[in-house]
């Protein structure tokens, strides 16, 4: 059985421009969501605050739920309905950080009980201080950061044989990082600053495969944020986790184009890079999809399956698998091509 | 070549062999005694969010040690100056910093100088200029290394003493270890009572005798006229009828007549008289001896037992009381009695503890998750095991073939290291899945290209292969970095994903790669078949 016919040449670099203009608006669409929206939504993993998890003998609408609170800081909670069985299961979120957070499940229950009967029963309790939610930010941060400043030393050493300078690159970046830290800029900006230097570093070392690819993995984990913003779902740690998981698929999709385009240009050297890369593109085409396929198939049954705490989980991969996808082919390899017309001539 | 291909079958037979050695333990409870002499009796861990249970992260206050120590540097110093006959105007604690004395006399300084050397040597002594008349300041401050050698006391303190308690409470396998900073983290797996936990665990279980200040009004104090060396503390009492809790104040003496330090064993008794349970202790040889003496100096007035700043009862003392032998009444149920005297009998926490963190799962939800996570692994698997037959033939059923060995291996693998198995260790295993039978594709696509320029099988298997191989290994690398990064930041569930992640793509690689090969080598350059179904 055959999914795509072999010899087949569809030109995907001509339709770069289309692609280009594709990510570009999904990307801005991402940042103007996030502005609007004030930032990304933090679970109670980063922002700090208390989540429960309780369930109920019957479904009960939630404005029923928040009635059924007496204390003001309850009253003041998020009551969401969670769970996809039977509906009598709901999560109640406090925001708030400044009161006392450490007996609000005793007092979800009690309160709930005394409205509903003793059929209440938490199921699930996340108390995060405001202290530790923000050293889990830094460490989350810094994860995604790490991660790929390592991927790029490893994919420069590896296609370009240029270990050398990748550890210049990770030696220069340690010392931004260090002195940037040393002033006391934020984390957030922190990161931008050393995505930003590394891109610059890759562009001045002319890393062209590195670049590729960690544009590919920020344009990635960047819709995948928005996709989360947009269907309003909470960024905790396991969705970083998430994250890191699509940084690594996507990678490997983007690795195996990349090496059948290194292959490809020491076959055809008469040919254009252009025809090289569609070439290389076209023959990894029916693995590009046959692994997406697989992939898809279990993380299909997750999100479906795995029950409400998964849920978010499997959400996010599953999105990161179409972008990752897509971005191995229409963004990875089109950023050689445009690399290569710059430099071509000084070569 | 064809020799080898014996030893190869060999190697795999001899790791399947070992993972199913390793994985055994884990899939059942009873193992036959001979089992656990010779080999491995490590199994896979849940982790809290599969079995239920409590993690907490609790921040000891140790800025609050340093100042209950300073107050009693306070104490003995009034007791110095007054046995040296040195007379000062002021003499208080400030803040975390030191002490502040002010001395009536210039030539007292000197002498106070000579004392300090002797007996504060953890101070670092300063005389700003006389404020006047009679007001000559001394300035003692706490050396840094001893401020950090009290903090980190108390902190080692409070880990052992919540060790005790924890211990006594009764949970099987807890984990309670120290982290950065004053920070201690608990993990409580399977509790049922969670809050009934955290309450035994975060009670600074301060105890003190306390008299109660007979000669002023209770009323005025509550008013806010609080005579001075007195203060108003709270009884929590419920009503039995209504079910309504009420606070009925108290007006005590500001001074401590003893604490719970001298307390050796507290127990549950039950009150013949109304049945209901109270805490009896009893105190060391010193402690008897004091909680005599103060008794005898205070028959017939009402002595205060005070816990975490809470009245518990203020009996009259009828007569003296020797023997070290006192008893904490109140409304209590059989729960709370019995949490009461593990905190006395494992002792006060040198200073508040302050929860950061607190998760817990309970032990339904766990369940689900587990079934859930395992059905949806199962169907998942399966759609994908006949998606690579229908598609690939019988080069498929040995993609298939490695994918279950893949999973059989990650599952002992985490037996083999122990590591804990999380929810997200199991999205990491069905992420596995689907990655896995990647490296197959990879090669069968290579292999179907090589057959396509008419190679035969033999030549087309053996280019496949190691055209296939360095793509595979570039790809899992990069996934390997990422699968170690998390693991070097995560915590609890998401480093259980690293840890599936890791074994994954180890193991992907050994069955993908290693594995398959025997079998096409064997079916195509042995038995020589001449059509390759791929």
């Amino acid at each position: 059985m055959e999914f795509i016919k072999p010899g087949i040449n569809i030109d995907f670099i001509g339709r770069r421009k289309v692609a280009f203009v594709l990510s570009v608006t999904l990307i801005v669409l991402t940042v103007a969501l996030l502005i609007w929206r004030g930032g990304p939504n933090y679970g109670v993993d980063f922002s700090g605050g208390v989540l429960i998890q309780v369930k109920l003998d019957r479904p009960h609408p939630p404005s029923e739920i928040r009635d059924a609170f007496t204390s003001p800081v309850l009253r003041g909670s998020i009551i969401q309905e969670f769970g996809e069985d039977e509906g009598d299961e709901y999560l109640v979120r406090v925001r708030q950080t400044d009161v006392e957070l450490a007996g609000l499940s005793e007092a979800v229950r009690s309160e709930l009980s005394q409205r509903f009967g003793e059929g209440v029963e938490i199921r699930r309790v996340e108390m995060v201080g405001p202290k530790v939610g923000e050293d889990l930010r830094q460490k989350a941060l810094f994860a995604i950061f790490y991660a790929i400043l390592f991927i790029a030393i490893y994919i420069s050493g590896r296609f370009e044989l240029k270990w050398a300078m990748s550890i210049v690159m990770a030696l220069s970046l340690a010392l931004v990082v260090y002195v940037a830290s040393i002033v006391g800029v934020s984390v957030t900006w922190l990161i931008l600053l050393a995505l930003a230097v590394t891109l610059g570093l890759c562009w001045f070392l002319k890393l062209k495969y590195a670049m590729g690819a960690i544009l590919a993995l920020i344009h990635d984990v960047g819709i995948v944020v928005g996709a989360f913003a947009l269907t309003d779902r909470e960024i905790s740690l396991s969705i970083i986790a998430a994250f890191l998981t699509i940084v690594g698929y996507s990678l490997n999709d983007t690795i195996v184009v990349f090496d059948r385009i290194r292959e490809n240009t020491r076959r055809f050297r008469r040919r254009s890079f252009e025809e090289v890369m569609n070439a290389s593109i076209n023959e990894t085409l029916s693995r590009t999809i046959l692994t997406s396929l697989t992939t898809l198939i279990v993380v299909v049954a997750l999100f479906v399956l795995g029950g409400g705490v998964i849920h978010d989980f499997a959400f996010a991969i599953l999105i990161g698998i179409f972008v990752g996808s897509y971005s191995s082919v229409f963004v990875a390899s089109p950023i050689l091509l445009v690399w290569q017309d710059r430099f071509a001539d000084r070569k | 070549m064809l020799k080898n291909l014996g030893w190869r079958a060999g190697i795999a037979s001899f790791l399947v062999l070992l993972a199913l050695v390793y994985l055994t333990p884990s899939l059942t409870r009873d193992l036959p005694p001979w089992w656990s002499s010779v080999l491995p009796q490590e199994r896979i861990h849940l982790g809290l969010d599969l079995q239920g249970g409590m993690h907490l992260v609790l921040e000891v206050e140790a800025a609050k040690a340093v100042e209950s120590n300073l107050e009693r540097v306070v104490e003995e110093i009034k007791h110095d100056l007054r046995k040296e006959g040195i007379r000062y105007r002021e003499l208080q604690r400030q803040g975390t910093e030191g002490v502040h004395l002010t001395l009536m006399r210039e030539a007292d300084v000197d002498a106070f100088r000579e004392l300090a050397e002797e007996s504060y040597q953890n101070f670092e002594l300063s005389t700003p200029p006389a404020e006047g008349e009679q007001r000559f300041p001394v300035r003692m401050s706490l050396d840094p290394e001893a401020r950090e050698q009290i903090m980190k006391l108390a902190a080692d303190q409070a880990l052992q003493t919540i060790r005790n308690r924890v211990d006594q409470f009764g949970v099987s396998e807890p984990d309670i270890r120290p982290q950065q900073g004053q920070r201690i983290l608990i993990q409580l797996p399977g509790i049922k009572d969670p809050e009934r936990a955290l309450d035994l665990i975060g009670k600074t279980a301060l105890l003190e005798f306390k008299l109660v200040d007979e000669d002023h009004n209770v009323e005025a104090a509550v008013r806010g006229e609080v005579p001075p060396g007195s203060e108003i503390l709270y009884k929590t009492d419920v009503d039995p009828d209504s079910g309504k809790t009420g606070k009925i104040p108290f007006l005590l003496k500001k001074r401590t007549l003893m604490t719970g330090e001298y307390v050796t064993d507290a127990r549950v008794q039950i009150d013949s008289q109304y049945g209901e349970p109270y805490v009896s202790l009893s105190f060391d040889a010193r402690g008897a001896r004091l909680f005599e003496r103060i008794t005898e100096a205070n028959v017939g007035k009402r002595l205060a037992i005070v816990l975490d700043n809470n009245v518990y009862s203020a009996p009259v003392i009828q007569e003296v009381i020797s023997g070290g032998k006192a008893q904490i009444t109140g409304r209590f149920t059989t729960d709370e009695a019995r949490d009461l005297a593990i905190v006395l009998r494992a002792g006060a926490l040198p200073a508040p503890v302050k929860i950061l963190e607190e998760r817990t799962v309970g032990p339904s939800l766990g369940k689900d998750s587990i079934n859930k996570g395992f059905k949806s692994m199962i169907i998942g698997g399966v759609v994908v095991l006949i998606f690579m037959i229908v598609y690939y033939g019988l080069a498929g059923a040995v993609a298939d073939m490695a994918l279950l060995l893949n999973i059989l291996f990650i599952m002992s693998g985490l037996a083999l290291f122990g590591a804990t198995l999380t929810l997200p260790g199991i999205a990491g295993m069905i992420l596995t899945i689907g990655m896995a039978v990647d490296a197959n594709v990879l090669i069968f696509e290579r292999i179907r290209e090589e057959l396509r320029l008419g190679k035969p099988p033999r030549a087309a298997i053996e280019g496949g292969y190691s055209k296939a191989i360095v793509t595979i290994l570039d790809a899992n690398v990069t996934t390997f970095i990422a699968a170690l990064v998390l693991f070097q930041f995560g915590t609890g569930p998401v480093r259980g994903f690293a840890v599936t992640l890791s074994i994954g793509i180890v193991a992907s690689f050994v069955t993908a790669v290693f594995m398959t090969r025997i079998v096409f080598d064997y079916l195509y350059v042995q038995k020589r078949r001449s059509r390759i179904s791929i």
